[in-house]
């Protein structure tokens, strides 16, 4: 029976030889779960994520206690659905609130609530079980004002403050992978050209089942996060410090060959 | 108002007048102390009086005794001559107190145990100590009630406070136990339990010594290791938490199958453990074991992988190192945390930092190396590194802040002009080692 795991070897055989003596259709089926749960080694699966707040003044309507409408969120980065993943979200907002725990069950993962002050929300996002059991921390301060002084505040422009963080699975199984590897949230490496991945059962990729921010009447405001900024920054510093690294080496070897001149009259 | 007076200027005069009325009410007198005692206390009663002050006087009232002070001789019995001295005593109708003198119970002394001559020969005989030594030991551990400072001081022969303590309590502990009718009398006694243990004085005395003498240099470094050592430690604790963690995780996905994952825990296992030992404080293997616990968390944000091996590569960096590494950052214009953490953009920080580090280094270097050849040339040679003499200092203060916010603003045009200042005669000739930057250099030559 052609398997990859060439390690399990002795417990497939195992598992066959009982097989044949009871059903023969069973051995394939373990055979399927043990390669499912292999991992794929040194290979990563990101899901690039933004998470935040938005706020609206309430202008008029607004009371000593509720002077603000704030939406907190974690969305895709790219505002795809987050489901495929994110099994569910729990914001854990400051204790003057009723039920101060809120659970959000199923995609967008976000909670609208009216207030006044500005605290920190502790954001734990738990996966769903072929991803990973520890659930992820992630900490916003929530933002009501704008950080300038820019006169009178606006009910219609709101105070928007995200950021910008990647989910990392290292060695994902295969399962996950298979699963995954066509969502858009969620960003997978190239398997080499032979890699057969077992086959899956096809998920409903209809996209009006799908849950993502797209439609979100919020969308407007969300920040669009590019990497292109950085990085050529960050390509123009390491340009200029490596010249510097270089200029310095001549430097140093000019120095050195100067203190040579100088020790060698002093041995003669 | 009474110095007005004295002076014979005259009094409340108009406009003044305003002026004394809202003081006047702070200053009223109070009952049961006198202006003047008021006064002393700025003005202001206290909250809380000290002493109850209707409480000082009715105590003798009440008593009805009659209460005198009188000048009386006393004796002090811890005195071993009748001198008389006298003092005021309080003699309640006409009895004077009775008793010693109140301090005469202080007078504490030590209580040194005496050998007599036979005993000095079965117990006490020491090679490097005679019997007048030892003799002469007691009796100034008497006199001066056991201060072996003053002893040693005073001891004819020159012996260290550490031998004199060694001998006295030897020799009371063996006195002690020879007196003693059984073993397990005296094995309570402070002198049997406790054995002085010389050489550990004098290490310990070493110690403290060489611990005031610490320099400010080397307070500063012992400050750095430590916080070195704690955040290797740390990271450490990170990597075994993460180990532990991993275990019942793995243990817990029944639904696939109790032999497959306990089978990848045993081979998790061994390979995690071998690279705990091996992980020294090296940043290259640093990163390698922040690697391996990043995998054994399995699921992580990018941010924290930044974190981390930030900290791994900067773990051979002292504070300062660090300090000036993200000021290097801001001068470059580089967020100190990305604010797009993508794969890529952690990739090349994480680089941008290590190459801010060989820089840093390679300066270091360089100043050694300037300082070293300026000595050369004088002829001392002292190593000052951190006064480079007057030629060098324009090159040190280059060093120092290589870059500066302004020259980086016209996107490095103006870097380029003041490479070109700093080379001297002997530089144009040399060509620019990298590709990379030959370029701008390139470009500035021609206006030459």
């Amino acid at each position: 029976m052609p398997n990859k795991s060439g390690a399990e070897q002795p417990e497939i055989s195992g598992s066959t030889q009982k097989s044949q003596r009871t059903k023969i259709t069973k051995s394939s089926d373990d055979n399927e779960k043990k390669s499912l749960a292999k991992k794929l080694k040194d290979s990563e699966i990101c899901i690039p994520i933004v998470y935040g707040n938005i706020a609206f003044w309430l202008g008029k309507k607004a009371s000593e206690y509720q002077s603000h409408r704030w939406t907190v969120y974690v969305r895709g980065a790219t505002n795809e659905d987050l489901g495929v993943v994110v099994k569910r979200a729990v914001f854990q907002l400051h204790s003057s609130f009723n039920n101060p725990t809120r659970v959000i069950e199923k995609p967008p993962f976000e909670l609208s609530e009216c207030g006044w002050g500005e605290f920190e929300i502790a954001i734990t996002l738990h996966f769903h079980s072929d991803v990973g059991e520890k659930p992820l921390h992630l900490y916003h301060h929530l933002k009501l004002y704008p950080e300038e002084e820019s006169g009178p505040l606006s009910t219609k422009k709101p105070v928007v403050i995200e950021s910008y963080d990647e989910i990392v699975v290292s060695e994902p199984s295969e399962a996950l992978f298979a699963r995954v590897q066509n969502h858009p949230a969620v960003i997978v490496p190239r398997l080499p050209a032979d890699f057969t991945l077992p086959p899956v059962p096809l998920e409903d990729v209809d996209s009006k089942n799908r849950v993502d921010t797209k439609d979100n009447p919020l969308n407007q405001w969300f920040t669009n996060f590019s990497e292109a900024d950085e990085l050529l920054k960050l390509a123009a510093a390491r340009q200029q410090v490596q010249a510097h690294i270089a200029r310095l080496r001549r430097q140093l070897t000019l120095v050195d060959g100067q203190h040579q001149q100088l020790k060698a009259p002093s041995d003669m | 108002m009474d110095a007005k007076d004295i002076l014979g200027l005259p009094k409340n005069l108009p406009i003044q007048e305003k002026k004394s009325k809202p003081p006047k009410e702070s200053q009223r007198k109070p009952d049961g102390i006198s202006r003047e005692v008021y006064a002393l206390t700025g003005g202001l009663a206290p909250l809380m009086p000290a002493i109850d002050v209707n409480q000082l006087k009715r105590k003798a009232q009440s008593e009805n005794e009659k209460i005198t002070w009188q000048w009386l001789p006393f004796t002090n019995s811890a005195r071993k001559d009748n001198l008389q001295l006298y003092h005021w005593v309080r003699v309640v109708n006409g009895n004077p107190p009775t008793g010693d003198y109140s301090f005469a119970k202080c007078n504490k002394s030590a209580d040194i145990i005496k050998y007599t001559d036979e005993e000095y020969e079965k117990y006490l005989t020491d090679p490097a100590w005679t019997k007048e030594e030892t003799d002469q030991l007691f009796d100034l551990c008497e006199r001066f009630n056991l201060r072996f400072i003053a002893v040693a001081d005073r001891f004819p022969s020159t012996k260290t406070v550490e031998e004199l303590k060694d001998r006295y309590y030897s020799v009371s502990r063996a006195i002690l136990i020879a007196r003693a009718p059984s073993p397990g009398d005296v094995s309570a006694h402070p002198l049997v339990k406790d054995v002085y243990n010389a050489t550990q004085d004098t290490e310990r005395k070493r110690a403290l010594n060489l611990l005031l003498s610490h320099t400010k240099h080397q307070e500063r470094r012992d400050v750095e290791v430590l916080a070195h050592a704690k955040r290797i430690s740390e990271a450490r604790k990170t990597i075994k938490a993460s180990a532990n963690l991993v275990l019942p995780v793995l243990s817990d996905t029944g639904t696939l199958g109790a032999d497959k994952p306990i089978t990848t825990a045993d081979t998790v296992n061994p390979s995690t453990n071998s690279e705990f030992p091996s992980s020294t404080t090296t940043p290259v293997s640093e990163t390698a074991s922040v690697v391996a616990s990043l995998r054994m968390l399995r699921v992580y944000l990018r941010t924290y992988s930044l974190e981390q091996m930030v900290q791994a590569a900067s773990s051979s960096a002292g504070l300062r190192t660090i300090k000036r590494v993200e000021q290097t950052l801001q001068d470059l214009g580089v967020n100190l945390k990305p604010k797009v953490p993508t794969k890529a953009v952690c990739a090349e920080h994480l680089e941008l930092r290590k190459e801010i580090l060989t820089l840093l280094n390679l300066q270091k270097q360089l100043q050694y190396k300037e300082a070293e050849g300026s000595s050369l040339r004088d002829g001392t040679f002292t190593e000052t590194p951190g006064t480079p003499p007057k030629q060098q200092s324009v090159r040190a203060v280059d060093l120092d802040r290589t870059f500066t916010p302004d020259s980086l603003s016209t996107g490095g045009e103006r870097f380029g002009k003041r490479e070109q200042k700093r080379k001297g005669p002997g530089r144009l000739a040399e060509a620019p080692s990298s590709p990379a930057q030959s370029k701008r250099p390139r470009k500035y030559k021609a206006s030459d």
